[in-house]
């Protein structure tokens, strides 16, 4: 059997709030393949927003390990994480986290500039772009765009450079019902079609239903 | 597509970028503004001491170049000086100070027509009696004065314009020599005497003689005084500009701290999206640098045409009293010194919003 895509042993997380130790992640074990798709839920403060943000390079671990294609991430300095967010991994987040004064193009290509890459992206990204119904929309600032549209071109701006995971933090959480669906039917497409491997922390349990597999979170821990 | 961002940050609030080029631009022209009096008056002081027509001028001990104190020279000297070889023509002449940047100039009005060709006059002529005062067109200007006008206010004596003349001899005011000797109880006394030479080869051997016959006093060919008419050479005046020149850096830094500390404040979100996208420290710290040196050029600019603003507004409030030039020498200097305190004023906000933790950064509300 081949190596999972993530690695993840015995992770731990402790915040210091003050003077008191507060245990975020308390031993988490996972595996993901290469082209998983899959949701982590789980009530506020069961850690799953920890655990993405130590797989995607923004926060160092306390404990454990935590191997991205074979690489061990959990001994990166800052300089390693940040090449992480560059080339490995690209996020969602609920809020869209557009840059507001770019436009859609540019919120696209500042992507592609910190990767070292051409501003413009290969051909094949334009089927992407049709995929995603942003094609007309570059031109727009995030002021201009819907909550569905911005999330889209979050959603470009994240794969743009071909990162091997896929990290959305709640994508639905800031949409309507009709908008969470067609955010959700994208990030589907893209595992089904380019064999993207996703990840997504939702509260929702029909938004997890997109997923080949869901992993339940509580205090630190996968209980499922 | 750094300078994109830049730019776009800039546009995104311009009333912060405009204000914060706008208070970048006081400073570049404080100095502008003082630097340009300084040479402005240095170079009119120039310009008319050239305008007498003399080969060489002949001051007392000790005195700086710009200001004479009192009138210490005994008048009789001009005499003696008029009979030395190779002299044609020796004046006398006494200074007097009305403000603190002007001159009430008393002269031997003959001498100086043989010496510098005499004024050319716009309205009225000379002095017809001993309290008859010639002023230039400048003064005239803006003291709204003509011709058969009185004027009360120069050493509270009452002076008859006998002429408005052109600007660029002498002083803006001159009247009779006798006049403001007794007035300034300075009879028989004078503050300099201007000496031409029978012709321009006879200059240097002048300047020897003079030297021998008055050791102690400062005596310059009018070539070499005139030169000698530069910032550095006065008093004081170089010091102060480097206070000014200082002061401009530290409003500079002041100002770009505050408004980029702000900005960074404002932006702290973005810098943790730029974050998540993989910027590292000295990206984040380039934009804001950036940033920060568009509005010192911008700054620059802006302070660069107040420079030509104020310079205006001075020739149309104040012509007689204040001359500015526009010293173009000096733009890259104030754009350097704007610039060092801007990137001095960035560095700290450029430096937080690089250390930034990206998790608390998107946080950010």
């Amino acid at each position: 059997m081949s190596e999972p895509l993530i690695e993840v042993r015995g992770l731990r997380k402790v915040y210091r709030v003050g003077k008191v130790d507060v245990p975020a992640l308390r031993g988490v074990d996972l595996d993901v393949p290469t082209r998983e798709f899959l949701a982590i839920v789980g009530p506020s403060g069961s850690g799953k927003s920890t655990l993405f943000h130590i797989i995607g390079g923004l926060t160092p671990a306390t404990g454990g390990s935590v191997r991205i294609a074979g690489q061990d991430i959990s001994s990166l300095t800052d300089a390693g994480r940040t090449e992480l967010r560059k080339q490995k991994v690209g996020f969602v987040f609920q809020k869209f986290n557009l840059l507001p004064n770019l436009t859609a193009g540019d919120n696209i290509a500042i992507a592609r500039y910190i990767a070292g890459r051409d501003l413009k992206p290969e051909p094949e990204f334009e089927e992407v772009l049709k995929l995603l119904g942003i094609s007309g929309r570059l031109d727009h600032k995030p002021a201009a765009l819907s909550g569905g549209e911005q999330q889209r071109v979050a959603i470009a701006r994240a794969i743009v450079n071909h990162p091997a995971i896929l990290l959305a933090d709640e994508p639905t959480g800031n949409l309507d019902s009709e908008n969470s669906c067609a955010v959700l039917d994208v990030l589907r497409d893209l595992n089904r079609r380019l064999g993207q491997t996703v990840l997504m922390i939702t509260h929702n349990p029909e938004a997890a239903a997109f997923a080949h597999r869901t992993v339940r979170m509580r205090d630190g821990r996968i209980v499922d | 597509m750094t300078a994109r961002l830049v730019l776009e940050n800039l546009k995104h609030k311009p009333m912060r970028s405009l204000l914060s080029m706008f208070l970048i631009a006081v400073p570049v022209t404080l100095i502008l503004c003082l630097v340009g009096l300084s040479e402005g008056m240095l170079a009119d002081s120039a310009r008319r001491a050239r305008g007498i027509g003399a080969d060489i001028i002949i001051r007392p001990p000790k005195t700086s170049m710009l200001t004479l104190s009192g009138a210490p020279i005994p008048e009789k000297l001009i005499d003696a000086i008029d009979q030395k070889p190779h002299v044609a023509l020796a004046m006398g002449m006494i200074s007097f100070p009305v403000t603190s940047v002007s001159y009430v100039s008393g002269i031997d009005l003959a001498g100086f027509n043989k010496m510098s060709g005499g004024f050319r006059y716009l309205r009225g002529g000379p002095f017809r009696g001993p309290d008859d005062i010639i002023i230039d067109e400048y003064y005239a200007q803006q003291h709204h004065l003509r011709a058969g006008d009185t004027v009360t206010e120069i050493l509270n004596h009452p002076w008859h314009v006998s002429g408005v003349a052109e600007g660029g001899k002498l002083a803006r005011l001159a009247v009779p020599m006798r006049t403001l000797q007794d007035l300034t109880g300075n009879t028989g006394k004078v503050s300099q005497i201007f000496v031409k030479a029978d012709k321009p080869s006879d200059i240097s051997t002048v300047l020897e003689e003079m030297k021998e016959f008055l050791p102690g006093y400062n005596i310059y060919t009018m070539e070499e005084f005139t030169s000698l008419l530069t910032v550095e050479n006065v008093g004081g005046l170089n010091t102060f500009i480097h206070v000014m020149v200082g002061i401009g850096v530290v409003i500079g830094f002041a100002v770009v701290l505050l408004s980029m500390y702000m900005a960074v404040l404002q932006r702290t979100r973005e810098i943790g999206i730029l974050k998540s996208l993989g910027a590292s420290r000295w990206f984040i710290l380039k934009i804001i640098l950036a940033e920060a040196v568009v509005m010192g050029i911008g700054g620059t600019i802006v302070g660069i045409g107040l420079s030509f603003a104020a310079r205006a507004l001075i020739l149309a409030l104040y012509p007689a009293s204040l001359t500015q030039a526009i010293t173009p020498g000096w733009w890259p200097i104030a754009g350097a010194i704007s610039l060092a305190g801007v990137l001095l004023g960035a560095l700290y906000p450029g430096l937080s919003a690089a250390n930034q933790d990206p998790i608390e950064a998107l946080a950010y509300e």
